[in-house]
């Protein structure tokens, strides 16, 4: 099956008209040595049917959560994700669009776009919001250089308490400006504010916090905020998680100069790691907004008066500026946005809140009876919906136990090489049963 | 602005989700949070389900897509996209997965990413592919990573990369992301590179040059040969940008043409939807020496078990927190599986056909500086329009007017008044006539009316919006 309308007859036609006769002297500029003669070794094109039935036979190889019951996080949540946002973005004038250049055609997404700045804004307490990023990680990872270029400085304060991940693709585009990058330790499951203290200097570019950070723990936000005062040109680049902003206080009032974070959550399904979005918030600053990368959507008004919308302030992008850009964005996660948009004015004033306040109880639920339960140590003290568990008992094993009763036991922190444990999330969509029982089966598992 | 605002259909205390009442004992929050619990409210919209659902409707009919008509961006590759690979997008097994899940678990998604990894190589002529990068320029990056990281292990510290004046936005801006200084080179009066200033530009302090062929005019680079033969000859490497992938599918690889590393694009040639500018998915190809530095984790078989692996020994490391844009590759799969080898060819004959027509019909009545035979894509220039006082600009907006959208404009930045034109296989003759009549009509307005065309667009829900307001007072949220 392929997507071509016309018929040979009509080919014929075109090839006339052109003035050729066979479609090979089309291509009859591309020199011999580099034809390619022989027929392409992938298999000859199925129908609907069969294409859906490979498809299904493919699917019935995997284990998904229609099946499993998922305590996983780790930077990838299982929220609820309202009806309406697959119907909507189902709107072919959204999904099939291209990027907005023909703004006059595209009000649609421009004023969609918009109305997603404003809401990130709204959540993170920032004043400029762009349109999005790849992802959560590269989100913090052009974050971090656009530090570097506001403050001229090269050094670059990561913690651990970071998502592993997201160190290392920080890391993979540092490396390439010549950053130097500064690891601080963990005490506890947090940062240690004194190696930040002894860390930070006039050198400094950004020191970079993770709110809830990869452990689920709430950093101390009003004391690195103090400790920012030691550096005149460093940057605080806040991570944040925007569920938790729901219920948490924004980072603009912890004097964030940056904030990133994996838009997947809002209303963004899990799609074994994507496509999620990442989001990038900065303070109502023209210097810094000079810097920003990626497309920003702005209002303006047309020839009659009529308010409308267009891609703006595009002299720092690619397509202008090239090798002088501040990105080589160009496609970002512009339906991913559209989903995070719907969301968050579908879950609105109340919802987002309620969200945020259902996955805390529920996690600190599932935290306050393993507690109580031997051989089972909860490293925080405080936390968000994620949290670290620790136990003598093989996490491979464990899992592997709670796989056969159909649970997702959390993320086994192994496989980042630096922690041992479990990592487990709990958000709205657990309820109290499976808690229960999960529970039981850990138990079971560890002790059993 | 015809729809307003969502916010400004709040109406305070309505709501538009509804949840499960808790059923855990509620925490104290004040206890537990203490200062980090939000003080102010979220001034979030307060709106029902039907608010959010006529808001969103009423944009998107202030939208077009590919589903609304011709789409002929140069460059973009706007073809049709499938329903039916939407469908299998939204397979929930395939799709409700969390990416710490362990391998054993998604045989069935691995083995789908491998086969598209396989198509993908042996349509372009390469040994390894990695499908993390999520968008074009994102994979241009990934394979400069990957050219910076050879050289580093070679002890041969090279420093800058040669791009074309023709060459896409991205690539130069990839290039300075990479850590390279960028090399700009002058096409020649064939708007080709010109082999004499490539030799003059080369030496051993250049990684490599990035380009694309058929260039972004659709003419096909015939020196090629030489062109790599003058890079490698100074131990430089070459870099495909695989934008224009639809033009040569079944007749050429970039493999072959001895391109050393490449990224494709899925949102283009292999017909995932752009979304209105993402997601995308690029990923990248290798020939097997560049193998080695792939970011990782690497999909791998082993016996009758697809895998992950880790092993970063040589890895430029990490670009996507995850695995990259997965149900992109679901649909590009999707999409490779039903065309089938054969039917791959036969959608660049098309695209090439179509383009062939659109511009033997236009070329007498729009200026074509560059007059060699073209494949998929071709650039007309609007200066003899521009000479009745009409810019492309304004042949673009007038396009809106006729519901049709424009191709790109103003680019490649080596055309003066540049309209590039890249049909796609999809449409259809009676399509293709009704844009060459639109044309054709726009520029008979021109002659006739000429304030009409520069006012224009006229029907649309805005008219010519104030893009230096825009920028001068920024108006970025609400």
């Amino acid at each position: 099956m392929d997507y071509i309308s016309n018929t040979d007859q009509e080919r014929k036609e075109m090839l006339a008209a052109i003035g050729v006769e066979a479609v090979e002297e089309l291509f009859s500029m591309i020199p011999e040595e580099v034809s390619f003669n022989r027929p392409l070794n992938i298999p000859e094109g199925i129908s609907e049917l069969e294409l859906i039935r490979n498809a299904q036979k493919k699917a019935a190889k995997n284990k998904s959560m229609t099946e499993l019951c998922s305590f996983m996080g780790a930077g990838a949540y299982e929220h609820y994700v309202p009806s309406i946002i697959d119907h909507l973005i189902s709107r072919s004038e959204f999904y099939t669009a291209y990027t907005p250049y023909q703004a006059e055609l595209s009000q649609g997404t421009l004023e969609a776009i918009y109305e997603y700045q404003s809401m990130i804004c709204e959540i993170t307490g920032m004043g400029i919001a762009n349109a999005s990023m790849l992802d959560g990680g590269s989100a913090a990872a052009e974050a971090v250089l656009m530090a570097a270029r506001i403050s001229r400085k090269k050094k670059i304060l990561l913690p651990d308490s970071i998502h592993p991940a997201y160190r290392e693709v920080i890391k993979t585009y540092g490396v390439n400006q010549e950053l130097d990058f500064k690891e601080i330790s963990l005490t506890g499951s947090k940062l240690d504010l004194d190696e930040l203290a002894e860390n930070l200097d006039n050198q400094t570019a950004a020191v970079v916090v993770q709110y809830p950070n990869f452990y689920g723990s709430i950093e101390e936000m009003e004391k690195i905020q103090e400790l920012m005062k030691k550096s005149k040109k460093a940057l605080l680049i806040v991570i944040a998680n925007p569920i938790s902003l729901g219920l948490l206080k924004p980072p603009a009032e912890f004097g964030a100069d940056i904030v990133v974070g994996e838009g997947q959550s809002l209303g963004n399904g899990l799609n074994y790691g994507g496509p999620y979005l990442g989001f990038m918030a900065i303070k109502d600053d023209r210097r810094h907004l000079r810097q920003l990368p990626g497309r920003i959507v702005g209002g303006t008004s047309d020839v009659d008066g009529k308010k409308g919308f267009v891609l703006t302030l595009q002299t720092r992008e690619q397509h202008i500026r090239r090798e002088k850009a501040t990105s080589n964005i160009c496609s970002n996660e512009a339906l991913n946005a559209l989903m995070a948009t719907i969301y968050l004015a579908t879950m609105g004033r109340e919802g987002l809140k309620e969200v945020a306040a259902q996955s805390y109880h529920k996690a600190h639920y599932l935290a306050d009876k393993l507690e109580k339960l031997d051989g089972i140590e909860i490293v925080n003290d405080d936390f968000f919906h994620e949290f670290w568990l620790k136990t003598e008992k093989p996490i491979t094993e464990i899992s592997d136990k709670l796989l056969e009763k159909g649970y997702l036991a959390g993320v086994d922190l192994a496989q980042f090489g630096e922690e041992e444990g479990l990592l487990l999330a709990v958000t709205e969509m657990r309820h109290k049963d499976e808690i229960d029982n999960f529970v039981k089966e850990l138990e079971v598992a560890i002790n059993g | 602005m015809d729809e307003k605002l969502i916010k400004d259909y709040s109406s305070p205390g309505r709501k538009g989700y509804s949840l499960p009442p808790l059923d855990v004992p509620e925490k104290d929050l004040n206890a537990g949070l203490g200062n980090y619990l939000r003080e102010e409210p979220l001034a979030l919209p307060e709106v029902s389900e039907v608010d959010v659902v006529r808001h969103y409707t009423a944009l998107s009919e202030m939208n077009y897509g590919v589903d609304s008509g011709i789409y002929p961006l140069g460059s973009c590759t706007m073809k049709y996209n499938p329903k039916r690979n939407e469908d299998l997008a939204r397979i929930p097994e395939l799709t409700q997965l969390h990416p710490y899940q362990k391998d054993d678990q998604l045989q069935g998604s691995l083995e789908i990413l491998h086969d598209l990894k396989n198509y993908l190589a042996e349509v372009s002529g390469m040994d390894a592919v990695t499908l993390q990068p999520a968008s074009g320029s994102h994979g241009e990056f990934v394979g400069l990573m990957i050219i910076r990281k050879y050289f580093e292990d070679q002890g041969d510290l090279r420093k800058k990369v040669i791009v074309p004046d023709s060459a896409h936005g991205t690539n130069p801006a990839s290039a300075a992301m990479a850590g390279f200084d960028v090399i700009e080179i002058k096409s020649n009066e064939r708007g080709m590179v010109d082999p004499a200033a490539l030799r003059e530009a080369m030496n051993e302090e250049v990684a490599a040059l990035m380009l694309t062929n058929p260039s972004t005019l659709g003419i096909f680079e015939k020196d090629i040969l030489e062109i790599a033969d003058i890079v490698h000859e100074k131990g430089g490497l070459l870099y495909y940008d695989g934008a224009n992938m639809n033009a040569v599918m079944g007749y050429v690889r970039p493999g072959d043409m001895n391109f050393d590393v490449l990224h494709f694009n899925l949102h283009k040639t292999f017909s995932t939807p752009h979304g209105g500018g993402g997601p995308g998915s690029g990923p990248v190809g290798v020939k097997e020496f560049l193998a080695p530095y792939l970011p990782y984790p690497v999909l791998s078989k082993s016996e009758d078990k697809y895998f992950w692996d880790y092993a970063k020994e040589k890895s430029i490391g990490k670009v996507h927190s995850f695995y990259g844009n997965y149900a992109v590759m679901l649909r590009a799969w999707a999409y490779m599986v039903t065309v089938g080898g054969p039917g791959l060819k036969k959608t660049t004959e098309n695209a090439v056909i179509n383009a062939n027509y659109l511009k033997t019909k236009l070329k007498e009545t729009f200026e074509l500086p560059y007059g060699e035979d073209s494949l998929h894509e071709f650039v007309l220039s609007g200066s003899k329009q521009k000479k009745e006082g009409v810019s492309t600009l304004n042949i673009a907006k007038r396009l809106l007017d006729y519901d049709q959208y424009a191709p790109t404009i103003y680019f490649p930045l080596v055309v003066k008044e540049a309209l590039m034109i890249e049909p796609t296989e999809t449409e259809n003759i009676e399509t293709l006539d009704r844009f060459i009549e639109t044309m054709l009509n726009i520029a008979r307005e021109i002659n006739e009316d000429p304030e009409m065309v520069k006012n224009s667009p006229h029907t649309t829900v805005v008219r010519r919006l104030d893009e230096s307001q825009a920028a001068r007072e920024p108006d970025l949220c609400w």
